[in-house]
């Protein structure tokens, strides 16, 4: 078992939801692993990516391999995120001068719940009431990283949850980055119908790995009213298991 | 502005029936094919056997082409050469002159969608018989396909019965599946009657037998390219493959991958026009190798991956975006995953370059190609090659889509995120400045909240919580 790690802690919760940053680090230093996080790192680069602008995300990509230069796992609290660093990483260095740096890099790069659970192993002890849960996960998690089980695998750790998965749990939910701006139409009725099939569950919390899907169905079910209470699995899981606010 | 292909799109997604006629189908396929591969390690290995398959086709293109030439001449089909889906048209032409046919019985084919050929053909006063039910119902509605295997997939059947009613008013009115395909059925049986010429799509052509394979449900393409003494096939060129051994598992692949069917009704093995003293078959066969940009979009070694496709459908079967609009949104022959990366290189990324970006990169459609066609990463190249404005790329249109004002953003985002002084100035800026955050986020906010900035950035919330910054 690894006894320090980086933390990777992507610029979306750095800036929109540090609480679930915070509630990561304190995961996997409440299990003995030394966290660093480095101050030098900003964004995986993947909007630039994602949007063609292939020059503009090597550069940022250059700029996070510099902030994490020690052969230590680097864990990312989002598997869209990790998939950017681990996945695209080599392909858009290959034939640089940083292709070798990007493949070491890509190699250390570790998604929040599979370290949690394959590497870890954590022991988890729930503190809170009994709960409906639905789980959605990112398409990153489950078909660039296959680590979609990593999240049920973590949340059975916890005695008194109940998980559900709401219906279709295999589509995508319409966030994709710059597609919600690009193609808003589209992306606004895929969040519609997956914010039923997650209010049919019940469920009187969401969880997820990524805050990207997480911010399009918390920000669609705060507009049409309702819906469960939206959490990325960290920070649902530390509240379940501290004795924090 | 707003571009013609995202107004279609707001209109489709406004129609209800539409909508929920194509995602019941599409959920009805998707079943189907996962029974169709109980197996999972059994699916892919056919799926490494499809992509090794194809994948030489498209890398020994030029020689196949050539000996799937000489062999279809030693059979006694005559081969023609298109590059052009208007070169491809005037070919049909010219034969069905040549043989004195007013007009054509069509089966399915999505080669003579992509070269126009019933509007062309009407404009020289020859009429294309669609032979396809599916293909009937559209022609009779006056629109387009909308899927590529299931041409009329958006239409319910009481819409069907009405055109049905409309167009046929001698028949008996037929409401139930078994009576709509009764009534195809005979009418259709009545236009087969002395038809002099007969128009076919291709499967998979074998360059060492010079085999042209067609599958098909209905029997009507049997008919098309057996009853009439003319038949004509019509080919994109990488439809081409090497040897009659790799026929069974691309079968196997495309059938279960397009309908679950573990083997279509109809397997046709074309070999050549009817011999002396046979009884049956075609007196004169022709096959058209249409090109249309395929040879472009073969120079590039990644794009090039586009060209395995096997037309089976599946990655827009399972694609979130097209249960949504449906085909005909997208305006093109070709909708979809596979649409959206062949369309842009056909034509260019100028004018189609938008369908890169109808696509979360969700990764649904590559999860299902029975070809392995990384779909999302060529989408991303697409979406690379649309605004890189450098490169002596060959694909179409490169660079054609960077809007400076865009590029110079992206460049300062760059810019920031690649200096990290720079970009914790800006993100302790931004919380600091959190009260003045806009509540409206055009176009995010039109169906959703935008989510507020933290009071303090993960960065600074890290060292005071003690989070060292280095080993
Ligand atoms: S891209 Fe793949 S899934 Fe889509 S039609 Fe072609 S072969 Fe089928």
């Amino acid at each position: 078992m690894p006894n320090t790690v980086y933390f990777f802690g992507t610029c979306l919760i750095d800036l929109l939801f540090p609480r679930t940053g915070l509630a990561a680090m304190r995961l996997l230093k409440r299990a003995g692993v030394r966290v660093i996080f480095p101050q030098g790192q900003t964004c995986c680069g993947q909007p630039a990516y994602n949007a063609g602008y292939r020059d503009e995300a090597r550069r940022v990509a250059r700029a996070q391999l510099d902030a994490f230069p020690a052969a230590v796992p680097v864990v990312v609290p989002s598997a869209s995120c990790a998939g950017m660093l681990k996945v695209h990483y080599p392909l858009l260095l290959a034939d640089t001068a940083d292709a070798a740096r990007a493949d070491a890099f890509a190699g250390r790069v570790v998604e929040l719940t599979d370290f949690l659970t394959r590497v870890l192993d954590v022991r988890l002890t729930d503190l809170g009431p009994p709960i409906r849960v639905a789980v959605h996960n990112s398409c990153s998690s489950r078909r660039e990283l296959g680590v979609a089980d990593a999240t049920r695998d973590l949340l059975r750790r916890l005695a008194r949850v109940d998980l559900v998965e709401p219906e279709r749990a295999h589509e995508c939910c319409g966030f994709g980055g710059t597609f919600a701006i690009k193609q808003p139409e589209i992306s606004a009725a895929m969040a519609a119908d997956k914010t039923s099939a997650i209010a049919a569950t019940g469920a009187a919390v969401l969880v997820s790995q990524d805050c990207g899907c997480l911010m399009n169905l918390g920000g669609t079910f705060a507009r049409r009213g309702g819906g469960p209470v939206i959490k990325h699995v960290a920070e649902f899981i530390w509240e379940r298991t501290s004795h924090d606010e | 502005m707003t571009s013609e292909f995202r107004l279609a799109i707001g209109a489709a997604l406004g129609r209800e029936r539409v909508r929920t006629n194509i995602r019941k189908a599409m959920d009805g396929l998707v079943s189907k094919r996962a029974a169709a591969f109980p197996d999972a390690d059994e699916r892919e290995r056919l799926r490494d056997q499809g992509e090794a398959i194809r994948g030489e086709s498209v890398a020994r293109l030029p020689e196949l082409l050539e000996e799937l030439e000489r062999s279809c001449t030693r059979n006694g089909i005559q081969v023609h050469w298109a590059e052009t889906g208007e070169d491809a048209n005037r070919l049909v032409l010219d034969i069905l002159r040549h043989a004195g046919a007013t007009a054509l019985l069509k089966g399915k084919s999505m080669v003579s969608e992509e070269m126009g050929l019933n509007e062309f053909l009407k404009h020289q006063g020859i009429e294309a018989v669609e032979t396809d039910l599916g293909e009937l119902i559209i022609q009779l509605a006056g629109e387009a396909p909308s899927h590529i295997i299931a041409p009329a997939i958006h239409k319910d059947r009481a819409e069907v019965a009405a055109l049905f009613r409309e167009h046929y008013p001698d028949e008996p009115p037929a409401e139930r599946i078994e009576e709509m395909t009764a009534l195809a059925r005979r009418v259709m049986r009545k236009r087969f009657r002395g038809m002099t010429a007969g128009l076919s799509g291709v499967n998979f052509a074998v360059a060492e037998t010079g085999t042209l394979c067609l599958v098909e449900n209905e029997g009507n393409g049997r008919l098309c390219t057996t009853l009439p003494d003319l038949h004509i096939a019509v080919m994109g060129i990488e439809k081409v493959i090497a040897r009659l051994d790799q026929v069974p598992p691309l079968l196997t692949l495309l059938t279960r991958s397009a309908t679950g069917q573990p083997i279509t009704t109809y397997v046709n093995f074309i070999s050549g026009p009817r011999r002396p003293g046979e009884q049956d078959g075609p007196r004169a066969v022709h096959l058209i190798l249409l090109d249309n940009g395929r040879s472009r979009i073969r120079l590039d070694p990644e794009l090039s991956a586009t060209l395995r496709c096997i037309r089976c459908a599946a990655c827009m079967n399972h694609c979130p975006v097209y249960t949504r609009l449906g085909g005909h949104a997208y305006g093109t022959v070709y909708p979809g995953p596979i649409g959206s990366i062949l369309e842009p290189q056909i034509h260019g990324l100028a004018e189609r370059g938008e369908m890169a970006e109808a696509s979360s990169l969700c990764g649904a459609c590559a999860e299902v190609c029975p070809v392995r066609i990384p779909i999302p990463r060529l989408l991303n190249r697409l979406r690379f090659e649309a605004v890189n404005a450098q490169a002596d790329s060959p694909t179409l249109g490169h660079g054609s889509r960077r809007l400076a004002g865009q590029a110079g953003l992206w460049r300062l985002w760059a810019w920031t995120c690649a200096h990290p002084r720079i970009y914790r100035t800006l993100t302790r800026l931004m919380t600091a400045l959190r009260q003045l955050q806009p509540s409206r986020i055009k176009p995010w906010t039109d169906t959703r909240e935008a989510p507020r900035i933290a009071n303090q950035d993960l960065h600074r919330q890290a060292r005071a919580a003690g989070f060292t910054d280095r080993l």
